[in-house]
């Protein structure tokens, strides 16, 4: 039976963990992910975890304290926002070539500068190509289940992949919500141990990891990365599949709301996902034909998967919390469209940077969004694909 | 058991082994080497180096010269990568899941560790992880072409620190990391060199990797690419150093300064200098002033390690 609780986003990641129970825990405390390595330590020194906490110095010392955790044999973990990704940023490759599968907490802030320590997706974009799987959540619900099905995915022997299980700051982080919790017996059988194949502390097989790899192999070693990162899709709807018989909550790649029948669409991860939901309802209310695709896995990317979910529509809108400042659009949706492209799908599309440095999105504006969309499939005329919402004075179009 | 290094030698075969690219006349694969005999046989170790010569030196995919287990990061991370390493150990070892004994040993040189490594390294110190750093100071960045390090001495000829018509090679003087470890209240903090048949740095190699705790080791490991000496003289340089009270041996054991060599008579700073070709233009006549600044730093910082030596072994120290 599930447990009926009142958690925040930080509270459910760090239950996630106690009930996980790692090997080695190293963090530094950033707002607003703070709160994590706080409760853990408190698990550690209430012996409720096996758990040895490496209280490192710095976020770059956290990342490469759980490489080495993880390289010796044991599971790693880890929490971190912004500037603390930012610094870990070298070590994050790191992790991922050495084929680490170390999961971490990323409790999405805006990276400096200037200073903000409000919620943007900046830090996660900062990474989306350093090979790490990366899961984001709507709620504290979804990055506590998230957290429960990441070692599976991760250690899986055809993945063998880093994870993030991302959430918005403050905003899931800090908000106590309603949350189901698994009993700690249940959730020790589905997370299982971890038996490495190789591991620095098997003393009858020593191994060499991390060399100097020159150009006689490198791009080898690069392919089999992508290799594992395109086998993970498959890993990841796996393993929700075994949690939706452990718990009755359905997880795919990502969740369509309203989108089978609707004319246009917004796509979008974490926390406003839950805003546009509720102007999606709103709407129908109205007789319009509105939908969400709120994108779960981010990496692997669902290239097909998610041009076919938006293949029947008449215009989407992709809306990005962070900025490529390549003055032609955020990195989810060049994501969408490119994929779409090369699916033969074309429906007109636009992008929406919104909510930098925790500006606060409102259901108004979302519904902005989609009446712009209806506007395009009125006229036919996109204008400005690459446009801001939310802004002070607006700079679109 | 009184130290031979023979019988070392016959009896620990080197668990870092021939065929790595080190150059020839480099001090450092001779200390590593003599540092991984330090184990007992039984016991496992892991060993974590900083980037640097001796990483891309020793395992270049797919060979490796190290037959324990190995692990590089990066350059600035040694530590910490360690640390991680260890605390697993800890761990795992705790819940029964291993039963080995396994010792944690961490490699970097001066840049690795003096300068971009040095929060990483101050940070597993203080944490008190059961390991030993080793730094193998060759006093500049060699792997990248002999760039200045805050571990370059004075004066020095380096491709950042220039001996120019205007500015004299290297205007600051070097970094003193074995005090700077010391500070950190450690159990075990030594410095030594391949001097007298190794004989000091392998019985400092065994205290620091048999004492319960955080240890620290600084080796000076001398670089003829970087120095300007002739390969075959890697072992007088060594000596040199010592002699000359340039590098002095001393350990520091919780707290207690004990220096492990005196020179009856210590030789003058020329001796040191002279044979290197980064020293050259201190040489040139005009240059004089330059040579008894760095003797006379070279005397204050002895002297400073007599106080120390003095001081710490008082009776209310104890």
């Amino acid at each position: 039976m599930s447990i009926r609780e009142r958690l925040s986003g930080n509270e459910a990641a760090a239950t996630a963990m106690r009930q996980i129970n790692p090997d080695v825990v190293a963090a530094f405390p950033i707002t607003p992910s703070t709160e994590i390595p706080q409760y853990f330590s408190t698990f550690v020194a209430n012996g409720a975890v096996d758990t040895e906490f490496v209280a490192v110095e710095s976020e770059h010392s956290a990342m490469s304290a759980c490489i080495g955790a993880e390289a010796a044999g044991g599971r790693a973990m880890t929490a971190t926002s912004a500037n603390g990704l930012s610094f870990m940023w070298e070590m994050i490759y790191i992790a991922s070539s050495l084929r680490l599968p170390i999961v971490l907490s990323l409790v999405n802030r805006a990276v400096s500068g200037p200073l903000n320590i409000h919620n943007d997706h900046s830090d996660a974009m900062g990474v989306r190509d350093a090979g790490w799987i990366m899961l984001f959540s709507e709620n504290n619900q979804e990055a506590y289940d998230n957290l429960l099905m990441a070692h599976r995915i991760a250690e899986n022997e055809k993945v063998m992949l880093p994870l993030m299980v991302c959430q918005d700051g403050f905003i899931t982080s800090h908000s106590v919500e309603n949350i189901l919790l698994e009993e700690d017996e249940k959730v020790k059988e589905f997370v299982g141990e971890y038996h490495p194949k190789h591991y620095l502390l098997n003393q009858d097989e020593p191994i060499a990891v991390g060399p100097l790899d020159v150009q006689s192999y490198l791009f080898e070693h690069k392919a089999q990365q992508a290799e594992a990162m395109k086998n993970a899709k498959q890993v990841i709807l796996d393993v929700a599949k075994d949690f939706e018989k452990m718990t009755g909550r359905k997880y795919g790649l990502f969740e369509e709301y309203k989108l089978d029948d609707a004319e246009v669409a917004i796509v979008c991860m974490n926390s406003t996902a839950g805003t546009t939901k509720a102007v999606v309802d709103e709407l129908r209310e109205q007789g319009k034909k509105v939908g969400l695709l709120k994108l779960r896995v981010f990496r692997p990317f669902p290239v097909d998967e998610v041009a076919e979910a938006l293949g029947h529509l008449k215009a989407i809108a992709v809306l990005d919390k962070a900025d490529s400042l390549n003055a032609a659009g955020g990195a989810l949706f060049e994501d969408v469209t490119s994929a779409m492209y090369v699916n033969k799908k074309q429906v007109p599309a636009i992008n929406y940077v919104y909510g930098i440095g925790g500006r606060d999105t409102r259901a108004d504006e979302i519904e902005k969004v989609y009446n712009d969309l209806f506007e395009i499939v009125k006229t036919g005329d996109v204008k400005n694909p690459y446009r801001y919402l939310g802004l002070r004075k607006e700079a679109e179009d | 058991m009184p130290y031979n290094v023979k019988e070392v030698v016959a009896n620990k075969p080197s668990r870092f082994t021939s065929g790595h690219r080190m150059c020839a006349g480099c001090g450092a694969p001779p200390a590593a080497r003599m540092i991984m005999r330090a184990l007992k046989p039984e016991d496992h170790a892991v060993v974590a180096v900083a980037t640097g010569c001796m990483e891309v030196s020793t395992f270049m995919y797919p060979y490796t010269s190290w037959t324990d287990s190995f692990i590089h990061t990066a350059f600035e991370c040694a530590g910490a990568t360690l640390s991680g390493a260890e605390a697993a150990y800890k761990s795992m070892k705790k819940q029964g899941k291993i039963n080995n004994t396994t010792k944690f040993i961490a490699f970097g040189g001066d840049g690795g560790t003096y300068d971009i490594g040095l929060q990483s390294l101050s940070g597993a110190m203080e944490r008190g992880h059961d390991m030993v750093y080793v730094c193998y100071d060759n006093g500049a960045y060699m792997n990248t072409g002999i760039q200045r390090s805050s571990a370059t001495p004075h004066f020095a000829d380096t491709t950042t620190s220039p001996a120019g018509t205007v500015i004299p090679g290297k205007m600051q003087q070097r970094k003193d990391l074995t005090t700077i470890m010391a500070g950190h209240h450690l159990p075990y903090v030594a410095q030594t060199v391949g001097y007298m048949n190794f004989k000091d740095l392998y019985e400092k190699a065994e205290k620091a990797i048999y004492t319960e705790g955080p240890c620290f080791l600084n080796v000076l490991a001398p670089c003829p690419r970087g120095w300007g000496y002739p390969t075959d003289m890697l072992m007088q340089i060594n000596k040199l150093a010592v002699e000359t009270c340039y590098w002095p041996l001393y350990e520091v054991v919780d707290g207690k300064y004990k220096i492990n060599y005196k020179p009856a008579k210590k030789l003058p700073i020329e001796e040191f200098l002279k044979p290197q070709k980064r020293f050259k233009h201190m040489f040139k006549p005009g240059n004089e002033w330059m040579i008894e600044e760095f003797q006379k730093e070279v005397d204050r910082r002895w002297q400073e390690l007599l106080d120390l030596e003095e001081m710490t072994n008082k009776e209310h120290f104890e």
